[in-house]
Order: C-alpha cells, then structure tokens, then sequence
C-alpha cells in the first residue's frame, strides 16, 4: 500500500440500501475506500455483492443513501471513464478476434490510432496473451477469455479497477499468475476492489469487507479480523461475526 | 467516434457470420424464387363504374356479383380509379362499350373481366364479347407473382433485419456485453444509433442485392425508380431494426425470440396487402394501419407496379419513420432498466 496516500477516500458509500421490490439486498451499507488499496468484497454468492459494485460502476442506483467516487456522486458518465469494470460474464464479443474487442472497447473510452495500439500491445503482454492477440474468440479457452476480459478492463489505464469475482472457475495456476497481475497494478498505483466468495482468496487483500445478507458485518485488514474473533482463517473469522462459533 | 466503433463492431460480426449473412441475403432470393414459380389466385367482388350507361342497356345489364358506381364523365372515374374506390369502369360514351382497368392486382383484373364479360353477354346476342380494354397500371400479362412481389420483398427485409438485429441485441444482454457497454461513457442513444448505422448500412446492401435480384432476374415489375425501393425498404429495414432490439428486451433467450414471429411478424403478413384487405372480416381488417408492413407494401406497391415517384409515397415512408423513432425512444427507454443515466 502507498503509505502516503492512505487518507484519499475513492470510495465513500454512505447509508447506502437497495431493494427488487420486497426483497431487500443490500441495507444501511457504509464503507469507505482509500486510494491503493486492494479491497475485498468477501461473501457467499447472493450476499448483494454484484450489486453492490453495480452501484459503483454506475449501473444501478440505491434506493436509499448515495455512493461517492473520487469524492463526487455517482452515478456519472465522466468518473464512469476513470473505472475500469470486470463483471462476472466475460462480455466478449465471440465472433471477433481478440484484437478487434481491444479495438471496440478502446474506441469506446476515447482511445484511437496508434494510442490505442500501444495499450493493446501492453495490456495483452500484461495478460500474457500477446501471441494470440489475432484469435477469434471462438478458440479461447475459459482461462483466456478471462484474461482478455481482464486486459479490456485495462485498456483506458482506469484509476479504479472493480472487478466481480474475476478468478472464479480459474485453476490454481493461472489463478496466481492473475494475483500477481494484481499486485503488479497495484505497485503502479491502481486502486482495486474485488469480489470473491472464496475465503483464501480474500486473504490476498489489503482490507475486506464481510458481507452476508445485503448486510456488511466487518471491516478490516485480514489479520485485524482474525485477530479480533480469534481466529486461525478467515472463515473461521467469518462466521464468528456472523453468530456461529467455529 | 463511439458510434462508429460500434458500427464498425457490428459489420464485423454480421461479416464474420457466414450462415447469418447468407440467410439475410439468399434465403430471401431463394424464397421469392420459389415463389416466383408457384403463386396462385383467389376470389374477389370487383368493383366497377359505368359512365353515360343508357337506360335500354343497363335494363339489360346483369348487375349483380358486382358493386357498381355511375358516372357521368371519366373524369371523375378516373379519379375514383387513382383512389381505388372502384377497380374499373366501362364507358358507353363512345359508341361501342370500352373498358379501362386500375390494372396493378392482377386478381381484381380477372374478377373485373370476369364480371364485365358475364354483364355484358346479354347485349350481345351473337355471344361474342369483344371489348376494348385499358389498364392504366399494369397489363393483361402482369403475374400474381408481380402482385404480392413487392409486398414479399418488403417482408423478406422487414422479418430477417427483424430476427437478426433481435437476437444480436438480445446476446448483447446475456453475454454481458451491453452491461460492459453501459460500465463505459457510451449514452444509451449512442448505443441505439449505433445498432441503426450498422444495420442501415448492411441492410442497404441487402436491399439492393434482393431487390434487384427480383426485378432484373426474376422479372418483377418494375415501373418506378429502383432509388424509391431502395429507400422505402431502408425505412422499413429501420422499423424492424428498432422493433427487434424493442421486442428483444421482453426475450430471455433466442427462442423466446423466435416466439415473437407468431405474433408479431406473420400477422402483418395478412394485413400488409398480400392479401386483399377487403376479402379479409371487418372485425379484423381494421389492425392493417397498426403494422408498419401496410405502409411498407402500400409505398413498394405504388412504385414497383403504379410507377409513382416520392410525392405518392412520402406519407407511408413517413409513418415508417414514425413508427422507428416511436420504437427508438421506447428502446432507449427500456435501457434504463439496466443503467439509469
């Protein structure tokens, strides 16, 4: 983390509360994110996790409360363009090849000409799919759809990565190669909040936030929770603020 | 610049798709070819005038099977010819009785000629019955296939943009791609026009391709400028376009898409004029005016067969225009659901 940044708030989401009609998904969310963190998401699927990102990326709005992004409210197209979103589909365009989703994408953020060549080149050498760049998509297997989609969410060099659950159904291998993307960002000042319902996972994070039930039950840097409920694993931290004894 | 990349997009998917492109553009000439081979006719009360009839003959006249108008001049026939309110009319005016025809349905031509020739048989006792006929759109030769092919042609355009622009919209949806699209500063409108470009631009190929297909292999009539079809079926490829993307957000998957031809794309089949409008019950001829094909067919109609220009058929293309940009605002309307700004 970069000690000298740790007070700017990116992320400041106040009293925040969403339902679908009757049934409510998130309540009374209050959280605050700073700048170069790596910050966790960490709940069981249907927590309200997704739509707790969809409210950062500008994709739904609370029904009660307001969430602030670079200390201004969302929703805005314009922060819309300092984010850098992952959702939990892939969202590529299977016909074309690799290069030519780089190019709609890019396109899309502004990027043109040999600018945009430039960030294809790297972002795809950060995901170490530089060689099959040309593929239709067709021929990627789900490991390489899943880091191209991470490369497109690094094209427009965002300021905030938000991705939803982006090593979900990955090998262990690649799951680390995609960590250590992570962590390489993040040295270069990328500020990141993402998703997981996978407890080791989590640990991998600066600071986490625990949520079941739409409702947030912790926050904290993953020593200071197991510390707290004296707990070996993060799981086990889990349902102690949960009301289970492990 | 967002547009076009989405344009630029959606070429490319709609050029790397074989079997969809050859869909869009043979299955349409394979139909109509067949077509082309096979039509066939059915029945109709024609509907005539008689100018300067002298009483003696209309004494004689079998009047029924027939709905008759008197007039005492052609020009008020002709008139009621160009509005269609009768399909032909038989002068007396001129010595030995002649007969001029609206001509463009070659049905109502053979009911019209039927009709006269069954009339007239009492006035001539010899059996005989040699009249002189006019057609004043149209000839003795023109086929069924002449009729209904520019109403077929509008659908052909009209039902596969429809699918087509449908289920890519719909995949945008469960891919996740539009919900990445909107996570970008993309408007919604942008999204929306970008869909229309790309479509227009490929549909204007598709136009041309079966259009020209029809008339200068297939031998369809061909009266007017083949510029007028071009645009009538544009506009028309733009309604679809923008009903397919609207109809696509009531759909889960590309079945239930499918789902939406019964009840969207073949009833406008029977009220666009394939088939007589007045052979069709009351009760139910009313809907034509609510199906963008009806204008559709009405403009391609005036063209191909009537040889009319734009001053005849800017009213239908404007209800087109009108029904695409009802749908536009609906689509970026129904956006909203999955982002609000």
């Amino acid at each position: 983390m970069h000690v000298d940044d740790v007070h700017e708030k990116i992320v400041s989401i106040n009293q925040v509360s969403k339902a679908y009609g009757k049934q409510e998904v998130l309540s009374q969310i209050s959280l605050n994110i700073y700048k170069g963190e790596i910050f966790g998401l960490l709940g069981p699927s249907g927590a309200g996790k997704s739509t707790l990102v969809k409210m950062l990326t500008g994709l739904e709005v609370p029904n009660e409360g307001d969430t602030y992004l670079f200390q201004q409210k969302m929703p805005s197209l314009k922060l819309m363009e300092r984010i850098g979103y992952m959702a939990q589909s892939d969202a590529l365009y299977g016909e074309l090849t690799a290069k030519e989703n780089l190019e709609f994408f890019g396109a899309l953020f502004g990027l043109k000409g040999k600018a945009l060549q430039r960030r294809i080149d790297h972002v795809m050498s950060i995901v170490e799919l530089t060689e099959h760049l040309n593929k239709s998509i067709h021929h990627y297997s789900g490991g390489m759809k899943r880091r191209l989609s991470l490369a497109i969410a690094l094209l427009h060099e965002p300021e905030l990565l938000i991705l939803d659950e982006p090593t979900v159904g990955i090998d262990p291998v690649l799951r680390k190669r995609i960590w250590d993307t992570f962590y390489e960002l993040n040295d270069k000042g990328t500020s990141m909040i993402v998703t997981t319902h996978v407890m080791g996972e989590a640990e991998k994070c600066h600071r986490l936030a625990l949520i079941r039930d739409g409702g947030l039950i912790a926050v904290g840097t993953p020593e200071q929770l197991k510390a707290q409920t004296h707990s070996s694993s993060i799981e086990e931290a889990f349902l102690a603020y949960g009301g289970v004894k492990a | 610049m967002r547009i076009q990349a989405l344009v630029i997009r959606i070429l490319r998917q709609i050029m790397r798709d074989r079997r969809t492109l050859g869909l869009l553009i043979f299955a349409p000439i394979a139909i109509l070819t067949m077509l082309h081979l096979v039509f066939n006719g059915g029945d109709y009360v024609p509907k005539v005038g008689l100018i300067q009839i002298p009483d003696a003959v209309e004494a004689q006249l079998d009047q029924s099977g027939a709905d008759i108008t008197k007039y005492t001049d052609a020009g008020q026939a002709n008139q009621d010819i160009e509005k269609r309110r009768i399909d032909g009319y038989i002068r007396f005016d001129h010595g030995s009785p002649s007969v001029v025809l609206e001509g463009s349905d070659p049905n109502v031509n053979g009911a019209v000629i039927r009709w006269i020739q069954q009339a007239v048989a009492p006035l001539q006792p010899g059996g005989s019955t040699n009249l002189e006929m006019t057609f004043i759109h149209g000839s003795a030769e023109m086929s069924q296939f002449d009729y209904f092919g520019p109403v077929l042609l509008g659908f052909f355009i009209f039902f596969f943009v429809f699918l087509i622009a449908g289920v890519s919209f719909l995949r945008e949806r469960t891919t996740g791609t539009l919900e990445r699209l909107l996570s970008s500063p993309l408007r919604k409108w942008e999204i929306v026009a970008g869909y229309i470009v790309g479509f227009g631009i490929f549909t204007m190929i598709q136009a041309a391709l079966i259009a020209s297909y029809a008339i200068y292999v297939l031998g369809m009539l061909m009266e007017g400028h083949f510029i007028d079809v071009l645009v009538i079926t544009l506009v028309l490829s733009l309604t679809a376009l923008t009903l397919g993307i609207l109809l696509s957000a009531f759909a889960n998957n590309e079945l239930q898409m499918i789902q939406f031809i019964p009840i969207v794309i073949v009833p406008q089949i029977f009220f666009s004029g394939l088939f007589n409008l007045e052979t069709i019950s009351d009760w139910l001829n009313w809907i034509g005016p609510f199906t963008p094909l009806y204008y559709a067919a009405e403009a391609l109609r005036n063209v191909m067969i009537r040889g009319y220009g734009w001053g005849d058929t800017y009213m239908d293309i404007l209800m087109l225009l009108g029904f695409s940009v009802l749908f536009m605002f609906l689509n970026i309307a129904a956006l909203r659901k999955y982002r609000k700004i």
